[in-house]
């Protein structure tokens, strides 16, 4: 293996580590606030991209309906990243106001949440299927694409800014999990439910705050995604939406900073045994490799043991 | 009074089920259909016991169902049909009505022991943690078929349908529907037992206080992985049905969409619930097929559905409640042993 | 030989060590009591002795049985009933199946007796059901049960916990405050039941109680837990005399 042979899939590896770990933490939010494996999260996903690109596509003037005038890519940008993540926020929040908090309400088992989110899921990816056709949709270029050579290196510019913007948002969430008053209320709820609405803390306020925070990471991965793999499919949701879950759990569901290790961990076995063998190994050995991390560390890397007193 | 029980309604449905069929009343799609129903009915209820009773939350039930799948399959278009993936049959055609249910049986002893495989490690923590490894489970089943070529890998396999011809060319005989209709009563005789019984009786008490459990003696390890081995022989077996019920099966068949299917029948039925986890596999089923018109909005049609009731209903169509406990008066007729040696000793 | 010898009994959890040194004795038929402040580390005992955690270091045998490294459910086997600080019957099943459920480790039929319904059985689950009914007939239980244990009162839930203990023919019994929550009325009630249970099953009994007067009242003997480590031992007369034991309760302050 050479130098440059292993930088190059340390890149790619990267780039894919960024988009799952961004679907993983919105996994873990919502697991650690509500205990609800929210399966409906890799959908959000989906809707992010697909919002993406029709947002992209009006702004760049690509759409049936026409702006009268072109606008500047600097503008397209941040606009079509911050509509985006606003209507898929919206559709995160609407689920768990329409679905999950009327059975939270009922004091419906937790597992029948699960299946609520089950079913959202598939709601949203075959109303996708049935509105928009099995056809696939070209995501369209917000900018252009520059490739860097060095050596026997290729880097385009767009891996590099998926590299870096994941990683200043993820720095940011940080931040407002572990510093802002609402952070610390969501994870005072994942300490101690009923301890919280005493402190005179909403807790269905912070439940949608953490709805809002975990769809925008997922309406970002998918603009990201769209701009990187420039095809969307209305299953790529549960295609990269399952993978991310699995990412979450290696890393210790609930834990914010496993969600992101544990994304870049699937992205690199994925990627490097891409490298080596026929990719149709990739999610098998992938998923073994997680089956044994956990085999050895059922809580995931950085996942804290409940204690039940007795 | 005792024995107009079980053995009558057991009875009933086969005259409903088999005999048409046999006399050539029912149209081959309404034959499909009820061997689809059976098939369900089988998964539903095998997955209730893990999900149900015992709850923990495994979605793999598909990846065992395709492990049965594929090993039966394999078996009889190995052993009885000229195919394009093993050359000629080894053994003739004839020996077909005996081989398939031998097959069957090896195909859920092979899913069985695959599931083994899963619990060890998955039980030793409570949680969501099964709930993880059986979905990568669909993943790595799904992964691991399509890297076999020899089998057809991902394009599928195929060639049961020789099997079932054969079967049929000998006596002629609803076979499929005869030996699901046969699965279908063996399953919810077997996990009926063993729930009212005190050994079965004790993975509910473990969904409820698995700590108490340990402390009161009982071997929870070895019990979840208990049930979840027999669970899983059954999709096993239900997975050999489905095969030769639709003659050409791949991966994909057996991916989290099923998975998804059959959770969705077992909570809409109910946690717990035998009598509601057949109801909603029977409904289900029969829904989907009315929904196909629809074509594509049929799968918008049925999540959207589904979250209605889940909405409604929040626990499922039975609760966990049987059906004995809607129409007390049939207690008479079909209680359990447990329930019969408590009444008796209350009223003496 | 003693029924029960804890020797040298130590527990971290994490850094904390919350049991230190920790020795005991019992005899047959002896009812000996366990006090100490909130956080002490008693449940940590009686957990430890029971198999939910992994001593550090130290010993315990049981009836010439070495317990550690045995899971939980093999040690409650060997004779060890238990009840918890906060009543941990099976809601959702019926007090009979509370009680059959308890017979786990004594039923003789095998998975496959259970799945095809055999004439083993039928003998066996009439077996058990027979057990438990007399148990539930000797503890005036018989009319609840059908009932579900949360729907039953408090001090009903207590003695079906105590009951449910007895079912594995326990040489020794654990009871982790059984009056916790309890009025003085229901008090008197359990010092009379404790007793009764000690002589009309043959066990030995260890309690766990913050209520003195349960405490001074049955037990023969007392040990003081304090941070882990013990700190007094001896009669209730003794125990109620002895100026650390008021220190630890009390505080510094006290003269």
């Amino acid at each position: 293996m050479t130098l440059d042979f292993f930088i190059q899939n340390f890149i790619n590896a990267m780039q894919w580590g960024s988009f799952l770990a961004l679907i993983a933490v919105g996994y873990t939010l919502v697991y650690g606030v509500l205990l609800l494996i929210n399966f409906a999260h890799g959908d959000i996903f989906m809707v992010g991209a697909y919002t993406g690109y029709f947002i992209g596509t009006f702004l760049t003037n690509n759409f049936e309906i026409k702006l009268p005038f072109d606008l500047p890519s600097w503008v397209v940008i941040p606009l079509t990243i911050v509509a985006t993540m606003f209507i898929t926020a919206l559709v995160g929040v609407a689920i768990e106001r329409i679905a999950y908090r009327p059975l939270r309400n009922r004091g419906a088992h937790r597992l029948y949440l699960v299946i609520t989110a089950l079913m959202f899921g598939l709601l949203l990816e075959y109303g996708n299927l049935a509105l928009l056709g099995a056809s696939d949709r070209q995501f369209p270029n917000l900018f252009d694409k520059i490739i860097y050579s060095i050596g026997g290196i290729t880097v385009t510019n767009i891996k590099i800014y998926v590299i870096l913007l994941s990683f200043l948002i993820m720095g940011i969430l940080w931040w407002i999990v572990q510093k802002t008053r609402w952070g610390m209320a969501m994870r005072a709820i994942s300490y101690d439910r009923l301890a919280v609405p005493l402190m005179g803390i909403s807790v269905d306020q912070i439940i949608l705050f953490t709805f809002v925070l975990g769809s925008s990471m997922a309406a970002l991965a998918g603009i990201m995604y769209g701009t990187a793999f420039p095809i969307l499919r209305f299953n790529m949701g549960m295609l990269v939406g399952w993978q991310a879950f699995i990412a979450a759990v290696v890393g210790g569901i609930g834990s914010i900073r496993g969600a992101m290790v544990g994304g870049y961990i699937l992205g690199f076995t994925q990627i490097f045994v891409a490298a080596f063998l026929p990719s149709t190994y990739r999610d098998l050995i992938a998923f073994v490799v997680l089956l044994l991390i956990l085999a050895i560390k059922p809580t995931g890397l950085f996942g804290v043991p409940r204690r039940t007193k007795v | 009074m005792k024995r107009f029980g079980m053995p009558t309604l057991i009875g009933i449905s086969f005259l409903f089920c088999i005999v048409p069929s046999w006399l050539g009343w029912f149209s081959n799609y309404i034959q499909f259909i009820i061997t689809l129903i059976g098939i369900n009915i089988i998964l539903t209820v095998s997955l209730n016991l893990i999900n149900g009773y015992m709850g923990e939350f495994s979605v793999g039930h598909a990846a065992f169902m395709g492990v049965g799948a594929y090993t039966s399959s394999l078996l009889t278009v190995y052993l009885l049909t000229e195919n394009p993936f093993f050359g000629k049959a080894i053994l003739p055609e004839e020996l077909s009505i005996l081989i398939f249910p031998i097959s069957l049986l090896i195909g859920g002893v092979a899913a069985a022991l695959f599931s083994l495989l899963i619990a060890i490690p998955s039980f030793r923590t409570r949680g969501d943690y099964l709930a993880i490894v059986t979905l990568a489970v669909n993943f790595i089943f799904k992964s691991a078929i399509e890297n076999i070529d020899a089998i057809g890998g991902p394009r599928g396999f195929m060639g049961m349908g020789k099997v079932v011809k054969a079967m049929d060319n000998l006596v002629s005989f609803p076979w499929l529907i005869f030996w699901t209709f046969l699965v279908v009563v063996f399953s919810i005789f077997i996990i009926r037992n063993f729930v009212n019984s005190t050994m079965g009786k004790s993975i509910v008490a473990i969904r409820d206080d698995e700590i108490a459990s340990e402390l009161m003696t009982v071997n929870t390890r070895w019990l979840k992985i208990v049930a979840f081995m027999l669970s899983c022989g059954l999709a096993g077996v239900a997975g050999g049905l489905h095969a030769h019920t639709v003659t050409f099966i791949n991966p994909s068949s057996y991916f989290i969409l099923q998975s998804t299917y059959i959770l969705v029948m077992v909570y809409l039925g109910g946690m717990g619930s035998l009598s509601g986890s057949v109801i909603s596999a029977i409904v289900f089923t029969i829904l989907l097929e009315l929904l196909r018109p629809l074509d594509v909005w049929r799968w918008v049609a049925t999540p959207l559905l589904l979250i209605i009731l889940m909405l409604f209903r929040p626990t499922g169509i039975m609760g966990s409640r049987e059906l004995l406990d809607v129409f007390p008066k049939l207690k008479k007729y079909f209680s359990s042993l447990q329930e019969r040696l408590t009444n008796a000793f209350i009223k003496s | 030989m003693p029924l029960l010898k804890v020797d040298k009994l130590t527990h971290y959890f994490g850094g904390l060590r919350s049991v230190d040194n920790f020795n005991l004795e019992l005899s047959e038929n002896e009812l000996v009591g366990l006090i100490g402040p909130n956080g002490a580390g008693k449940s940590t005992v009686f957990n430890l002795v029971c198999g939910l955690y992994r001593p550090t270091e130290g010993s315990i045998t049981f009836n010439g049985n070495n317990l550690i490294g045995r899971y939980p459910h093999q040690i409650t086997s060997l004779g060890i009933g238990r009840t918890f600080q906060n009543i941990r019957l099976w809601n959702e099943l019926s007090v009979i199946d509370n009680l059959r459920i308890a017979h786990f480790s004594q039923i003789d039929y095998k998975l496959l007796d259970s799945l095809f319904f055999t004439g083993r059985l039928v003998r066996d689950e009439q077996k058990v059901t027979q057990e438990a009914m007399d148990l539930l007939d000797k503890f005036n239980l018989v009319p609840y049960v059908k009932e579900l244990p949360r729907n039953l009162p408090y001090g009903i839930q207590r003695r079906v916990e105590i009951c449910r203990a007895l079912v594995m023919n326990p040489s020794l019994l654990l009871l982790d405050e059984p009056a916790a929550g309890m009025n003085q009325g229901e008090i008197g009630e359990l010092i009379n039941l404790v007793r009764w249970v000690k002589d009309e099953f043959k066990v030995t009994v260890w309690i766990i109680e913050h209520q003195m007067r349960v405490i001074m009242n049955i037990c023969e003997r007392i040990q003081v837990l304090d941070f882990g480590s013990i700190i007094a031992e001896g009669t209730p007369k003794e125990i109620r005399d002895n100026p650390l034991v008021i220190k630890a309760y009390l505080g510094e302050e006290v003269t």
